[in-house]
């Protein structure tokens, strides 16, 4: 008897150790490492990563109109709970002002913290993590330079076991790559581009591909559409049903001024994203409505009306 | 009379029901109009097709009844059914709601007197589109 209580106990120390060592925090870079980017930051380049990423449609303080005060607290209702985006602003206290570059480029592409804790995944890093390290730079040395706003967002709030932030180790082992992906030369210049901006710094695939009940993207049914992150209503399809009859200006139109070919205009999540793209430059839009019409049809057709 | 009573009340619930699909169909044909008015308007406004000042004027016309009548087809009963995209927002934020097609309604009366050429509607069309995105923001489930 003793033996198996013995036993049983060396096993679940085990477990308990195993677990711990793979779900350890990995920063992508260190000081060292990142040394090579720190310095060729630009902030006007920087401008284009941020309105691409959309840091302003979770980050912004609410109830005010200035997209550029990233106080965070605007609540994020999940399945799995509601998520708080913390303050991003140069706040030295409150922000990330007093954050070392390093830190700031691990967050968005490992989801490690300066403390070396995880970020759960309702911050898109799983996407961020195929942005190109000079962007990255370009991004920091941008929301360096906007207005510290005081005042924290308040704690996540999530049941057990979603509350254990260390299990996010886990789940990256499962779901998590760390890595950037490289263009693919069989394809154009216009076309890699827009699949960096969808699938790196724009997150779409957040929105429009359905998750597991680990609540990760399903590769297979990439951009095939999904229940809206609110559960109001859902995302379309944009693997070839509902985009079918769009032609690529149709979309580059609908990603400027929001209006669709049929003269409805993108509501819901989709007003945010499209004040947002509508900052970058045409040329960025072309390449998004590019690869989106090169996607071949996946999925069941997930129509955008309600049930 | 227990019975009259009940088949009043099955009545008056059945008309109930009746009334709010109505009003639900009543607002999305009003949408409907809408965008394809709207629709017209845009692509005049960029050019895409040539400027015809009868077609804007019909079609902001048909913007100006949609912006007056549709406020009024949200009453408390109609919140689900009919294939509706209103969000649960429109009733509990109805003021601002309200104030907005009542801005709405502002602008494109601004408009209508306005545009006389292609030049003056190319200059008030813009804060007539402006009108569009909030609501479908803040109001509408679907996106597409």
């Amino acid at each position: 008897m003793k033996k198996i209580v013995f036993g049983l106990a060396a096993f679940a120390t085990a477990g308990v150790v195993f677990a711990l060592a793979i779900s350890t925090p990995k920063p992508r870079y260190s000081v060292e490492q990142w040394r090579a980017f720190e310095s060729s930051g630009d902030a006007a380049a920087g401008r284009r990563i941020f309105f691409a990423g959309g840091c302003d449609s979770c980050h912004a303080s609410p109830g005010q109109p200035d997209r550029l005060r990233l106080g965070g607290g605007l609540e994020l209702k999940t399945p799995f709970g509601s998520f708080f985006p913390p303050n991003i602003s140069s706040d030295r206290t409150d922000g990330v002002g007093a954050w070392r570059n390093v830190d700031l480029a691990n967050a968005m592409l490992s989801g490690v913290s300066p403390r070396g804790e995880h970020y759960y995944p309702a911050f898109p890093y799983t996407s961020y993590q195929r942005m190109t390290p000079g962007d990255v730079a370009d991004l920091i040395t941008f929301l360096r330079t906007l207005p510290a706003v005081q005042g924290k967002a308040p704690a996540h709030q999530l049941p057990f076991p979603f509350s254990i932030r260390r299990a996010v180790g886990l789940w990256k082992q499962l779901f998590f790559y760390n890595a950037a992906f490289p263009p693919d030369p069989t394809q154009s210049a216009e076309w890699n581009l827009g699949r960096y901006l969808v699938d790196g710094p724009g997150h779409c695939g957040e929105c429009h591909t359905p998750r597991n009940v680990l609540g990760a993207m399903q590769p297979g049914l990439y951009l095939t559409g999904a229940p809206a992150p609110d559960r109001k209503g859902k995302t379309p399809n944009l693997t070839g049903a509902v985009l079918a009859d769009w032609t690529k200006a149709d979309i580059v139109e609908a990603l400027t001024s929001g209006f669709t070919p049929a003269g409805d205009v993108l509501g819901a999540g989709m007003t945010g994203v499209v004040r947002n793209l509508a900052q970058l430059p045409q040329s960025d839009r072309e390449a998004i409505a590019a690869y989106l019409k090169s996607l071949p049809p996946r999925g069941a057709p997930v129509t955008a009306k309600l049930p | 009379m227990k019975r009259l009573a009940t088949v009043v009340i099955t009545l008056a619930c059945g008309i109930g029901i009746v009334a709010a699909a109505d009003v639900i169909a009543q607002r999305r044909e009003l949408m409907k109009a809408d965008g394809v008015a709207a629709k017209k308007l845009f692509d005049m406004a960029k050019g895409a097709t040539p400027f015809d000042l009868a077609i804007a004027q019909a079609s902001l016309k048909t913007l100006a009844t949609g912006a007056e009548k549709t406020p009024a087809l949200f009453p408390d009963d109609s919140k689900t059914g009919g294939g509706t995209a209103a969000l649960p927002a429109i009733w509990e934020n109805k003021a601002d709601f309200n104030a907005r097609f009542a801005k709405f309604s502002k602008d494109v009366a601004a408009a209508i007197a306005a545009t006389v050429d292609e030049k003056s509607f190319k200059a008030a069309a813009p804060a007539v589109f402006d009108n569009c995105g909030g609501c479908h923001e803040l109001y509408k489930a679907k996106s597409g």
